[in-house]
């Protein structure tokens, strides 16, 4: 369906990346965030406050994050698109909600606008060092969808993105931002609403009687119901059958278990959004996200006037992880160069990945600020000598 | 004839007593049989007591008994 | 199966999951009993059950969401009442109640509890007491007595307990009730009267947990509780809330404490909204449908 046009703030902005998120959760149908103020994220919400009333939806701060994260899935399930919007210490407390949502089903965006850690760290300076936390923070086995801008105008692009996920999945979302892409402002184009894609929600059409709030048809993500509508339905965070009853045996867990992981997994190649460029005659591919593929792409440049091949994979997607792209990448190429504002995070997927066909070289950074691209640039020159 | 009247299912019963307890005009007793969870049920001691309050079935816990009023017979017969 | 002696129908039976009877709960716990009163009460305010949602956390009581046949949701411990003000918020049109344990909106709940009476958030809480923390094995509670033994304070408790009531009403609650599980009439006609008000409505009741509380304590099965509810308890209605706090084996007073009008957060809301934006102003009811 198309998006609706009250949400759409058509025209071209000057924005920072916070704000375009939240104009881009507007024009997904977002009508409903329950947030905690948090540097460097509050800004997305601060806008949603002000803007909301005007389009038909509610914003409530909460009380901490721990309520802020459950406040948005009660929304969802009384028939609003939601979020929530924090940084690395809220994101710590909103874990266990990110385990209900994906237990239940519920499709919602957390956006984690990313900070120095552990703790309070840096609260006013970026890092990269959440996207382990993003995909496995909380308990038990589950899947999720990570999307990472590197722009304002991707911060606006992908934030509808993600909500389109969330509802086609039916999985929580993380939005994996980080203090230099929500504050940078940039030119923000935003489109006529009869030209944004808004996925609906996967709402059922069965009757009362033939519905069942978590039987699957091929598809393996079950149609959904909202309160107030006769359906008398029951959600739970216990391992639950179709029917939605708690149901607390091996097999039950099994089929449920795995049914969350394999929708995900099985639509990986579907749902992977990367950016690449001169991968073609390339022998050191950088791989990065985020505001260190603006850094990155300074050094592939540079490598590039001094004749070394390299390539570039900007992983739009960061979860699920692009496991083929590298694996192919892997076969062909003699490195892969991974920066990221952190010690080690996303470069560990990226060798589990090559599996031993490609070196692997850590560009790490421990955050407060942003790779020079010298740091890179010598990177990719050490692994095309190897 | 009673007023009321009691339904019983034996095999939610976990025989807490409540109902034989509260009941107002004291229709019930735990009965000396077994349910298949092994407890033991109340059964209906007194049927004419029954005034069908439902007080034993605001009671029940494990929603395995009420009472309900039966219509009376003929207007005015006393 | 079944041994149904006679077919005239448990007027609790249209409200529960009959398939998912037998429920978990002990031979005398009083969980029970309490959805009871809360039948009665839906059926005696006539509330339109497709408009209603119940909400609970996690602990014994947070299996009624599981018992009830309404649009029903077992959150995450602790949390009920959090997510019950995303789903009042999101559709205004919902009757919203909260049915949960003590130790799930008073502890690890205990700054939603406060801050959604203080927001005056339109909610039903019905907040089944039993003293302790039951589901994990009787555990202190911020409910629990002082000198009470627990498994935690094998050698009885003392720090002092929460007076439920009095925090509720200090924090902004328009409605405010206790009862025992021995008061079921009352106990119903509180829920009634809670679905007539709007705002943040709070019921405690106060219920046996024989397994791990009255035995831990000595004090006999759930009927002997029961017995004590009804030689102990004393009917003050209007008490001041300040003076309803628990104790051992003192005396429980129950009644109807705090019944007043303030506006609700939705009402404070939209004539804040109108107020400043005017005609730009778009109520959340007039949300699209996100279905496309």
């Amino acid at each position: 369906m198309k998006a609706d046009p009250h949400g759409v703030l058509t025209g071209t902005h000057f924005l920072d990346g916070d704000h375009a998120c939240c104009e881009g959760a507007l024009a997904a149908g977002a009508r409903f965030a329950a947030g905690y103020p948090i540097t460097p994220s509050t800004e997305v919400v601060e806008r949603f406050a002000a803007r909301v009333p005007t389009v038909g939806g509610t914003f409530i701060q909460m009380e901490d994050e721990l309520a802020a994260s459950i406040a948005l899935q009660g929304g969802v399930w009384g028939g609003a698109k939601a979020f929530t919007v924090t940084s690395g210490p809220g994101f710590s407390l909103m874990m266990e909600h990110i385990g209900y949502a994906a237990m239940t089903e519920t499709p919602c965006v957390f956006v984690d606008v990313q900070r120095g850690g552990p703790s309070t760290g840096l609260p006013t300076l970026p890092a990269q060092a959440d996207m382990m936390q993003a995909r496995w923070g909380s308990h038990g086995d589950y899947e999720i969808i990570a999307l990472c801008p590197n722009s304002p105008q991707e911060c606006f692009d992908l934030t509808i993105k993600a909500f389109n996920l969330a509802e086609e999945y039916r999985v929580p979302v993380m939005f994996m931002m980080d203090e230099v892409v929500g504050h940078m402002t940039e030119k923000v184009v935003i489109p006529p609403a009869d030209q944004i894609e808004v996925t609906p929600r996967k709402h059922t059409r069965k009757s009362v009687e033939d519905y069942l709030p978590y039987q699957t048809n091929g598809d393996m993500v079950p149609e959904m119901a909202h309160a107030g509508e006769g359906y008398k339905f029951h959600v739970t965070g216990l391992t639950h059958d179709e029917r939605g009853y708690p149901n607390m045996t091996p097999p039950v867990q099994d089929k449920l278990v795995r049914r969350l992981q394999n929708k995900i997994r099985s639509a990986a190649d579907r749902i992977c959004l990367g950016e690449e460029d001169r991968l073609d005659d390339a022998d050191i591919v950088v791989v990065s996200y985020g505001i260190t593929s603006r850094v990155a792409q300074r050094a592939i440049d540079a490598a590039r006037n001094r004749g070394l091949r390299v390539g570039k994979l900007r992983l739009i997607t960061a979860w699920p992880f692009p496991d083929k792209k590298i694996a192919d990448l892997a076969a062909h190429v003699k490195a892969f160069v991974v920066p990221e504002l952190n010690l080690g995070q996303m470069v560990r997927e990226v060798q589990r990945a090559a599996d031993g066909k490609a070196k692997t070289v850590a560009v790490s950074h421990a955050g407060g600020g942003v790779h020079n691209p010298d740091e890179i640039l010598n990177a990719i020159v050490e692994a095309s000598r190897c | 004839m009673a007023k009321g009247r009691v339904s019983i299912v034996v095999e939610r019963c976990k025989a807490c007593g409540f109902c034989v307890e509260f009941c107002p005009t004291h229709v019930l007793a735990l009965s000396s049989a077994f349910n298949s969870k092994g407890y033991h049920p109340p059964h209906v001691v007194h049927p004419e007591k029954c005034s069908g309050c439902d007080l034993c079935g605001m009671y029940c816990p494990d929603f395995a008994i009420n009472g309900t009023k039966v219509p009376q017979s003929g207007g005015g017969a006393k | 199966m079944l041994n149904i002696l006679d077919d005239t129908a448990n007027p609790v039976e249209p409200f529960l999951r009959g398939d998912r009877m037998p429920h978990i709960w002990c031979p005398g716990c009083g969980i029970g009993t309490t959805v009871n009163s809360f039948a009665r009460a839906l059926i005696d305010s006539k509330i339109d059950l497709e408009s209603l949602a119940l909400v609970s956390g996690i602990g014994c009581t947070g299996r009624v969401a599981g018992y009830v046949k309404l649009d029903s949701f077992h959150t995450t411990h602790g949390r009920a009442i959090p997510f019950a003000t995303g789903l009042k918020l999101a559709n205004p049109k919902l009757n919203v109640v909260v049915y949960s344990g003590d130790g799930d909106l008073s502890a690890i709940g205990g700054n939603h509890l406060i801050h959604a009476a203080r927001r005056n958030i339109d909610l039903k809480v019905i907040c089944v007491n039993n003293l302790i923390y039951a589901m994990t094995g009787g555990q202190t509670a911020p409910t629990t007595p002082s000198h009470a033994t627990t498994s935690t304070n094998p050698y009885g408790t003392f720090e002092p307990a929460f007076n439920l009531p009095h925090l509720v009403e200090a924090a902004g609650a328009v409605y405010v009730a206790r009862w025992t599980t021995f008061h079921v009439r009352q106990l119903a006609r509180s829920i009634s009267e809670a679905f007539q008000k709007k705002g943040f409505s709070f019921i405690e009741v106060i219920s046996p947990c024989p397994t791990l509380y009255q035995r831990r304590n000595k004090m006999g099965d759930g009927l002997d509780t029961m017995k004590y509810y009804k030689e102990r308890s004393k009917i003050k209605n209007g008490a001041p809330t300040s003076e309803v706090g628990l104790t051992l084996n003192g005396e429980i007073v129950v009644g109807k404490f705090v019944d007043r009008d303030r506006p609700d957060y939705q009402t404070m809301m939209r004539a804040q909204y109108v107020e400043i934006l005017g005609e730009r102003y778009i109520e959340e009811s007039e949300m699209e449908c996100v279905c496309g």
